[in-house]
């Protein structure tokens, strides 16, 4: 499978970035095409969670370019396209007081912007996105109450409310048992193939992606070492994404 | 039977302090949450120089208050942003350089006398009607700024990272935020106490939270914590002859061990 790079929703140049004298990201190139399902993929301190942070803008860069959408990153405003789903939100804990209804709901508040109330509009899109997840039955269940692979989906659904076009998911599958991690993978699929969803997933997770994703990107030693379709891959030899880790 | 409502400045502590145990846990049940209740500390311990300048040039104390409060409440939100320091870092610094700013301006203009202590312990004795009508006013623009900003600030609380890449302004937001915790700790001072409030912040918000509610229940129950807390509060200390601050935060304290204790046992 060749990579269309007429389509591209997100185009990343020469980006590098340090912090003091330690270089954390060092000159990336990498695009992201409508509708592609991309794994970006390295071990532990390669660079891959500092990279999807500078690209949602999370991080600062020191030279380079990020297009977002066609728009510099600088002046891009339309967040509402960009779904995000953290490794672990950062405050969360069990007995934050919030019900999955209520977690979902803030996936509106960016696209409502200031000064607007939730309608019923908003409730519709948060059943909707609980619904495409599976998880609507759980609607007023408080999110400390459930696995993690139910608070997962639940994220999943706080990000497709704001009908995104990308949506950027960080370790998704960390802590999460293998029958769940397959399900997970599943939707990620449906929501690919039938929503025309475009994913991006960082992940050290590399045997998975070579099944699950069409493109997967690598960074060793804060560089990008490679970005191929997987079928690229496969022809040049069998566990070759292993052997250039 | 209730000879307690004969006394104006009784009416007055009450008004007042309904109104400030109606504010304290709206803004509590962000700041526990986001583990920034060390906020409310230094922001108290920073009002004793607003007390401090309101004595020594004869200013209003809430006003003077509120006007230090907030200017170094932008402050310390600017400097935790920088992340040249650690977070709790610059509150060690506001919270020190704020107290040594009041003892000096205090040992300047002899502050140290019975006054200062309606300041430190609370006292509803110090409430005056104008005073009433600022709490009220400072109170109303909390709430409405609260209404305002709640779906924001409650996504900031829960997931700052996303709310940030969901394109919310978040350090304008942050930024109202802790100028409301200013107002909320300048507000409260006549009644609870610089040493105290922090207590009314945080106690209704944490007995709360252990009954395990959602977002917006947990703030009803804290509500419900607070007015009873305070309503007790004024009028067993005017029973009892005992300092109103230090009774209020001891009811609350009260409260929350039987909820804990009925969570364990019932």
């Amino acid at each position: 499978m060749h990579i269309d790079h007429t389509k591209n929703i997100i185009e990343i140049k020469n980006i590098s970035s340090s912090y003091g004298d330690e270089t954390i990201l060092n000159d990336i190139n990498l695009s992201i095409h409508k509708g592609d399902y991309l794994g970006i993929v390295g071990s532990n301190g390669s660079g891959k969670t500092t990279l999807l942070r500078t690209i949602l803008g999370l991080l600062s860069f020191k030279r380079g370019t990020i297009k977002l959408f066609g728009q510099d990153i600088s002046v891009f405003k339309d967040w509402s396209k960009i779904g995000y789903v953290p490794q672990k939100v950062i405050n969360f804990d069990n007995n934050f007081p919030v019900t999955v209804e209520e977690v979902v709901m803030m996936g509106r508040y960016g696209k409502l912007g200031l000064f607007k109330r939730i309608n019923d509009k908003d409730k519709q899109e948060v059943y909707k996105a609980l619904e495409q997840v599976e998880m609507l039955p759980y609607r007023n269940r408080p999110i400390g109450d459930l696995s993690g692979g139910q608070q997962q989906r639940v994220f999943i659904a706080r990000a497709l409310t704001g009908n995104p076009e990308i949506i950027f998911l960080d370790e998704p599958t960390v802590g999460v048992e293998k029958d769940i991690k397959e399900k997970f993978y599943k939707l990620l699929h449906d929501l690919n193939e039938k929503l025309k969803l475009t994913i991006v997933i960082v992940t050290h997770d590399i045997e998975s992606m070579s099944h699950e994703a069409m493109h997967v990107a690598c960074i060793k030693d804060h560089t990008l070492i490679f970005h191929e379709s997987i079928d690229d891959l496969f022809k040049e030899s069998h566990g070759i994404i292993s052997r250039r880790l | 039977m209730l000879d307690i409502f004969q006394y104006n400045f009784i009416l007055r502590g009450f008004e007042a302090g309904v109104i400030i145990a109606f504010i304290a846990p709206l803004i509590g049940t962000f700041l526990v949450l986001r583990r920034y209740s060390l906020i409310a500390d230094t922001l108290s311990h920073i009002s004793l120089a607003g007390v401090a300048m309101a004595f020594l040039f004869g200013w209003n104390p809430i006003l003077t208050t509120l006007g230090v409060t907030t200017i170094s409440s932008v402050g310390m939100e600017r400097l935790r942003n920088t992340k040249h320091i650690y977070g709790e870092s610059a509150l060690a610094l506001f919270l020190s350089g704020g107290l040594a700013i009041a003892t000096v301006l205090l040992s300047l203009g002899k502050g140290f006398n019975s006054n200062l202590l309606n300041y430190l312990f609370g006292s509803i004795v110090t409430v005056t009607q104008n005073d009433i009508y600022t709490i009220l006013i400072l109170g109303v623009i909390v709430l409405i700024l609260l209404i305002i900003f709640y779906k924001e600030i409650v996504y900031i609380t829960f997931d700052e990272e996303s709310a940030k890449v969901s394109g919310l302004p978040v350090r304008f937001i942050n930024t109202i935020f802790i100028m409301l915790v200013a107002i909320t700790v300048s507000l409260a001072i006549p009644i609870i106490g610089i040493l105290l409030i922090t207590a009314l912040i945080v106690i209704p918000v944490v007995t709360a939270l252990q009954l395990k509610k959602g977002f917006l229940k947990t703030i009803i129950y804290a509500e419900c914590f607070s007015i009873l807390s305070v309503i007790a509060g004024i009028f067993v200390s005017f029973y009892f002859n005992l300092s109103t601050g230090g009774t209020i935060v001891l009811l609350m304290l009260g409260i929350f061990l039987i909820v804990i204790l009925s969570k364990r046992y019932l």
